[in-house]
């Protein structure tokens, strides 16, 4: 049967082209291959070859015919001895394609502001049961307990990374490892963020459970390509067959006089992905319990550690077991006047803050998030609806910050509930100084939190 | 050192050469099925096709063994149909469609399947090439024999991540194939605007990795190389590197207008060496088919590829609510 060749579209966006030029005529004999014309379309001129193989039995559009548009029949195919069939006879051809662009395609937007939102409800359940007991760790104790648990419940965990196991950590948070678990499970990589970091994503694809570690996040910055389009996107672009379970983590953020390049928080960048979860801890007991969390969660996380808090000691409880969910925020302090949101170092100065303002007769909520995404955002709001107010404490950039977006989903879902407007804290719009006074003066401090809370209770 | 080009033919029965004949012929017929969808608007975006490269992934695929891994780079039907792939679910990925391998969510490029060990279909040039030793890394660990295939191209030979893996894969001796598809061209510009290096596969030398040049154009020689290359890493001696010399006829991706090599040089080598075109020779001059036979499969590929095609057509574009799905495990 006779075939209609078609206009053909030859770059993601055209629609329409010119015929520029024909390279056979009536009568030849093509075959899958053969070049059949020129066609110009809005980018360069291309060649059109032909896919079946057949007579060129009749030439529809003439050569520097512009503005043909795709899926025009161009030219009639026959079999050898076949005769080309009448106008308006039955063809052989593709369909064009019906949906793609059409009305069918269409949808309604769902409505992005639900009229009246649901009440926030915060889990507030304790996170661990009333009596049980605590013991006094440092965060670095508490993050390698949590390492060392999970990978004696499952053979598939182990830890890469630079120094992690003859230095036994570039930050002591690997120390013995090495000793328990052996050479197989506690890798050292040559310095090579890029390059271990895809090792790590796809030992996750064949069925592992990586922790990579980066001596610092400021190094990942050579490997979030693999983080972001490699481990994040992966189950996605697969329908759903392939799951990308592995642990990013190190120490984030500023630590001390270590400069520009070494001073950088990741938490906005990273919870800007969709398919990353991302976790902040600040106390040992949230180290503990969000790590062996991340480690047993099927997808990537992001666990951003701080070198400051390392060496800090908190209450962990006591119990073979303890995990924290995520997406649950922790109220440290309960209060009715402001609401202060943190996470990571930041609750230093939430918290000191808040100190300094009970004091004056201010009493602050005091949110950590522990989790930037998924983000408890219910415990935010269910705070907001009761203070009406709120001041978030960050380390990182002030543009496009983690507070920035904590305000937008405030506003859009508390606006009727804010006596003033919100106040996010960052770190200064700069890169961060080396001298001492100046770095002080780049970095969110106490007195800056009591300032915005002031401001904000206008008291 | 390996030797220089490998000369070495497998030993191959009549059957498995018939077999090596309809898996390329599979994948050049569907990919010139592919590049026609492209033109009437069914296939969007980018769609890179294999096309004269076919012997390249049909010679290693006869070396493998049901677990061993694969993963390439955005150029991937080809890997999919010749590890077995269902060619219907392959189309209709590329329409985007609902029975699609990703559900219409992952395109030409993203594809996956456990089932099959192809762990995809990547879009950023390199970067399934440290994946690939995280693969093989992952079968090392389990302590199985298993092979991770690593595919990748000669533009990607000159990204970094190539070379931080190939120092850790050799570090920690893991069995990964590196498989340099050498097509001459990355995009528009060819390998001798793009390096120095005579050869890429001798890189593999400064961190001690073996490998060979190998004729992409000839499947037993490929087969060949890739049961030296496989002995190899099954044997628990590290990585090897394959540089595999072959042609691709279609442009870099469908809208390119490929101006950057002249058609004589393209037709050239369609007439003078396609793989194809030389299995079927080896078939009609051993007398193991006749021309009848071979006709006979050209029909039933054709008839295989026409109901993929119907079917990347009818499937219906996925359900909206799959937007939301898919996110996290």
């Amino acid at each position: 049967m006779a075939t209609e060749v078609l206009m053909p579209a030859l770059s993601p966006t055209m629609e329409e082209g010119t015929l520029a030029k024909w390279l056979v005529k009536e009568g030849d004999t093509v075959s899958s291959g053969d070049i059949l014309a020129e066609i110009e379309t809005d980018k360069a001129t291309m060649e059109f070859e032909a896919v079946d193989e057949g007579v060129m039995g009749k030439i529809l559009v003439e050569a520097g015919t512009e503005g043909v548009k795709v899926n025009t029949p161009i030219a009639i195919l026959v079999e050898e001895g076949e005769e080309v069939p009448a106008e308006g006879a039955k063809t052989k051809s593709a369909p064009a394609p019906a949906t793609l662009n059409g009305e069918e395609g269409k949808v309604a937007a769902p409505a992005t502001a639900a009229p009246a939102p649901d009440a926030p409800k915060p889990d507030t359940s304790p996170d661990w049961p009333e009596g049980t007991e605590m013991k006094t760790q440092t965060v670095r104790e508490a993050l390698r307990d949590a390492m060392a648990e999970e990978m004696r419940s499952m053979d598939e965990v182990f830890v890469m990374g630079e120094e992690v196991a003859e230095y036994q950590g570039a930050y002591k948070i690997t120390q013995g490892l090495l000793d328990e678990f052996g050479a197989r499970r506690v890798i050292d990589t040559p310095i090579t963020e890029h390059g271990f970091a895809g090792i790590g994503v796809g030992a996750a694809f064949g069925g592992l459970r990586p922790i990579v570690e980066f001596m610092t996040f400021n190094f990942a910055m050579q490997a979030i390509d693999q983080i972001i389009n490699s481990a994040a996107k992966t189950l996605y672009m697969s329908g759903g067959q392939m799951g990308c379970p592995i642990v990013f983590r190190g120490p984030n953020g500023a630590a001390a006089r270590v400069g520009a390049q070494h001073s950088q928080c990741y938490a906005a960048w990273y919870s800007h992905i969709p398919g990353l979860k991302v976790a902040m801890p600040y106390s040992a007991a949230d180290a503990k319990g969000l790590l062996k969390t991340a480690i047993r969660d099927p997808n990537p996380v992001i666990f951003l550690e701080n070198e400051i808090l390392y060496g800090r000691s908190f209450e962990v409880p006591d119990l073979d077991d303890f995990t924290v969910p995520f997406g649950k925020a922790k109220t440290w302090r309960k209060g009715s006047d402001v609401t202060i949101v943190s996470f990571g170092i930041g609750m230093t100065y939430a918290l000191e803050a808040a100190e300094q303002l009970a004091g004056d007769g201010i009493e602050a909520e005091v949110i950590d998030l522990r989790t930037i995404r998924p983000m408890d955002t219910d415990a935010i709001l269910a705070s907001v609806m009761k203070t009406n107010r709120l001041v978030t404490v960050e380390e990182g950039f002030p543009q496009s910050s983690v507070g920035n977006y904590i305000t937008s989903v405030v506003m859009e879902q508390a606006f009727d509930y804010l006596d003033a407007p919100v106040i996010n804290l960052c770190g200064k719009d700069v890169p961060m100084p080396y001298a001492a006074n100046l770095e002080k003066l780049a970095l969110v401090t106490t007195d800056e939190v009591v300032e915005a809370v002031r401001k904000v209770t206008y008291r | 050192m390996a030797a220089r080009k490998s000369t070495a033919k497998s030993n191959v029965s009549a059957e498995e050469l018939l077999g090596y004949y309809k898996d390329m012929l599979l994948i050049r017929r569907f990919e010139e099925k592919a590049g026609q969808l492209y033109g009437m608007g069914l296939i969007g975006g980018f769609c890179h096709l294999y096309i004269g490269q076919e012997a390249v992934v049909v010679g290693l695929e006869a070396t493998a063994k049901p677990d061993d891994k694969r993963i390439t780079t955005y150029r991937d039907h080809g890997h999919m149909l010749a590890c077995g792939m269902n060619p219907k679910g392959v189309m209709a990925e590329l329409t985007g469609r609902e029975g699609g391998l990703s559900k219409g969510k992952g395109g030409s490029m993203h594809m996956f399947s456990k089932e099959k060990h192809f762990y995809g279909g990547h879009g950023i040039v390199g970067a399934n090439v440290p994946l690939g030793a995280g693969l093989a890394f992952s079968d090392m660990y389990k302590g199985n024999d298993n092979v991770t295939f690593t595919y990748f191209g000669d533009g990607a030979a000159n990204q970094g991540q190539v070379y931080e893996t190939y120092n850790m894969a050799m570090l920690w001796t893991l069995p990964v194939i590196f498989v340099i598809e050498n097509n001459k061209y990355a995009m528009g510009t060819s390998v001798q605007r793009a390096t120095k290096s005579p050869s890429l596969w001798e890189r593999g030398a400064a961190y001690g990795i073996k490998g060979e040049e190998v004729d992409g154009m000839d499947v037993l020689a490929v087969k060949a190389a890739g049961e030296k290359a496989v002995a190899h890493c099954r044997a628990g001696k590290g990585p090897y590197i394959l540089e595999i010399m072959t042609y691709r006829y279609r442009g870099h991706s469908m809208s390119d207008p490929a101006k950057y090599r002249t058609r004589d040089e393209v037709q050239k080598v369609r007439s003078e060496r396609d793989a194809i075109e030389h299995v079927r020779d080896l078939l009609l001059q051993g007398k193991h088919a006749t021309e009848d036979d071979l006709k006979e499969i050209d029909k039933e590929i054709k008839a295989v590829v026409n109901e993929a095609a119907e079917f990347s057509k009818e499937s219906p574009e996925p359900a909206l609510e799959e937007l939301w799905t898919d996110i996290y495990a």
